[in-house]
């Protein structure tokens, strides 16, 4: 008889519990309560988020399920990540998701789910876990991205998604079936044992198509095409989600496969020199495209791609300083992004429009949003003190110390063009006049939601360490 | 004898899959699938994987194609026998698919390193073996799996529901 340590997946059960419980509520109460909907997901995703901190730091760590799981600090800071991205995307977007009809009363519930996927990622020991996760989290994302009713962009976005997602899960999977192949187990210790050292084509194929699946997700250069579109036409809550707990989920599992199997060398050889030049070309083109973007979520959309190329620097780094600087860089990327997209998601709300012009004159007009907005593109651009600078300085550091200089320049250069496009949000909000646009004077939990990113994002510039001490805790637990 | 059985539904299920793509009526294409479907059930049976042949017949056979075949019902306006137009560009699509699919088969076929099980498999009950694996170390894609049923499920009626709302 075996025995299954339940406790080492409480977090995943309470958020299969609170998707359940709000499907349920929202086929339950009457059309004028549904605003509670919103408090009680916060409610139910603080709790969870307080178990998880708590566990991180106190909680029993090992493999759970006959080393099917892991339960280790690794995991335990990116569920933390996903759940404060989830809150902060609950809060910014409360005004938002009261427009949508009764009929699609069903928003909180999905989003829950996406977060049960991206949990299931972080902590799968192996590729089929890992696999269901992924499905799990991009189905949600599919219906999420297409929920905006009478909106033929918002469709539009959702079946682009769905089409070119589901051929990236059909490229992952073959990869997979490669793997199997080769190894006999999809158990990532196993795989790695099974593949040794020997580097013959059919490994070769595997990593291309297994880091080819990745890719997308992550939007790497040159899997990045759907982004912008998508990133566009979906609703901006779920935009906001998709560019940073999405991405953040994938290169979790990233991370394991590629760093599990690091240690026998055959995956990882062949995933290097293909990894350094995606990573540049991501951030070259991510930033050099993003120069001319005229709407604010696909200006954004092509700095998420930019920003990817960044955390991929830490992981070529392959060491735990470079995990420690995409764990630090991710997180505070969070806090970064959501910022921009919490005004975005206001100020498109007001004003029906997301182009960067009519932006204009928002520091007299908003002057709360545009102080956010700008807090929040200079830390993405990585300009001292704020939290940017710092991921970046570890990111870039802990690549020079493995030896590779080349990728760290381009980081450098690309970060220094990045300034340009995200100081020119900037000079529109503060020099430009905005006759004729609308005052908007942020409230409720959005001003809340705000407010908290950019403390954190000033915060954790100034004062790095609790931050990077947690960081290098999960790095550690996982490259033991 | 099992090699001759094996050619003869390999083959139909490869040229089922030729016809799905190559038909013009879509009606036509899922009746197509449906074959390729049965062909690659019969190759479950005989990898002595009935649990797999099972499901694959009421799933895909039944479920999936039954469910194309309505779509295209419901959804269809105009002549059924060019429902399924051509792609100008199928020549650049051939040397692609071609180009990758040689390179696939030559690197499967020189890799004298594959797994492969010795005999053939002979554990007479795969079923009860399955569901063994399924509750104990699969349990937590298992029951994944069950919650990302529900979400998708709630999703469509979400999404078809707008539409009808639109009209």
């Amino acid at each position: 008889m075996q025995t299954f340590n339940f406790l080492a997946i409480t977090p995943e059960i309470a958020v299969a519990a609170l998707t359940l419980i709000l499907l349920a509520m929202g086929l339950l109460i009457p059309d004028g309560a549904r605003k509670g909907m919103m408090p009680l997901t916060v409610f139910g995703l603080l709790g969870i988020l307080g178990y998880t901190v708590y566990d991180f730091f106190f909680g029993k760590m090992g493999p759970a399920f006959q080393g099917m799981y892991f339960h280790d600090a690794f995991a335990d800071f990116f569920k933390m990540l996903f759940l404060v991205a989830a809150l902060l995307v609950v809060l910014s977007s409360g005004e938002y998701v009261q427009k949508f009809p009764a009929y699609r009363g069903d928003f909180y519930a999905l989003l829950v789910a996406a977060i049960l996927g991206m949990m299931l990622m972080a902590g799968a020991a192996d590729l089929l876990t890992f696999y269901v996760g992924l499905e799990l989290m991009t189905i949600t994302f599919y219906i999420l991205v297409g929920y905006m009713p009478h909106d033929g962009r918002s469709s539009e976005a959702g079946i682009k998604y769905l089409v070119l997602g589901a051929a990236s899960s059909a490229i992952l999977l073959y990869g997979i079936s490669f793997i199997y192949g080769l190894t006999g187990s999809t158990q990532l210790y196993q795989v790695a044992m099974g593949l040794g050292s020997k580097v013959n084509p059919p490994v070769i194929l595997a990593t291309v198509f297994v880091l080819a699946g990745f890719g997308f997700k992550i939007s790497l250069v040159p899997f990045h095409m759907w982004a912008p579109d998508i990133y566009e036409g979906a609703p901006t809550p779920v935009t906001a989600f998709l560019a940073v707990a999405s991405k953040a989920a994938a290169f979790a599992a990233l991370i394991r496969v590629y760093l599990v199997t690091l240690e026998n060398q055959s995956f990882a050889q062949t995933g290097i020199a293909l990894l350094l030049i995606l990573a540049s070309l991501t951030m070259i083109i991510g930033n050099l495209v993003a120069i001319p973007q005229k709407n604010i979520k696909r200006l954004l959309a092509f700095s998420s791609v930019a920003q990817a190329g960044y955390l991929m620097v830490g992981v070529i780094a392959e060491s735990v300083p470079g995990v420690k600087g995409v764990l630090f860089y991710a997180m505070i990327y969070v806090f970064a992004n959501m910022g921009a997209f919490a005004v975005a998601t206001y100020i498109g709300q007001a004003q029906g429009s997301d182009e960067i012009r009519d932006y204009a004159g928002l520091a007299r007009r908003s002057p709360l949003a545009a102080a956010v907005m700008t807090a929040s593109v200079l830390s993405l651009a990585g300009i001292p003190p704020l939290a940017g600078f710092v991921g970046k300085f570890y990111l870039f550091s802990a690549v020079m110390d493995t030896g590779y200089q080349a990728i760290a320049y381009i980081g450098f250069v690309m970060s220094m063009v990045s300034v340009y496009y995200y100081l020119s949000i900037v000079k529109v909000m503060y020099l430009g006049e905005g006759e004729g646009l609308p005052d908007i004077p942020v409230r409720g939990a959005a001003k809340f939601a705000m407010v908290f990113a950019m403390l954190i994002t000033l915060f954790v510039g100034i004062y790095p360490s609790p931050l990077a001490q947690m960081a290098m805790a999960a790095a550690n637990s996982l490259l033991q | 004898m099992s090699t001759i059985v094996f050619f003869i539904f390999a083959i139909l299920a490869v040229a089922a899959a030729w016809g799905v793509v190559t038909s013009k009526n879509i009606v036509h294409s899922a009746l197509f699938l449906a074959l390729t479907f049965v062909g690659v059930a019969a190759l479950y049976v005989m990898l002595n994987a009935e649990f797999i042949a099972a499901v694959q017949i009421l799933v895909y056979t039944g479920a999936v194609s039954i469910m194309v075949v309505f779509a295209v019902m419901l959804t269809l306006r105009g002549d059924v026998g060019e429902s399924s137009p051509e792609n100008k560009k199928w020549g650049w699509g051939l040397f692609v698919a071609g180009l990758v699919f040689v390179m696939i088969t030559a690197v499967i076929l020189t890799n004298a390193d594959w797994r492969i099980l010795e005999g053939p498999w002979t554990i007479q009950n795969s079923t009860a073996a399955l569901s063994n694996l399924l509750l104990t170390n699969y349990m937590i894609p298992f029951e994944a799996a069950a919650i990302l049923l529900t979400v998708a499920l709630v999703g469509a009626v979400i999404l078809a529901k707008g539409v009808r709302e639109n009209k």
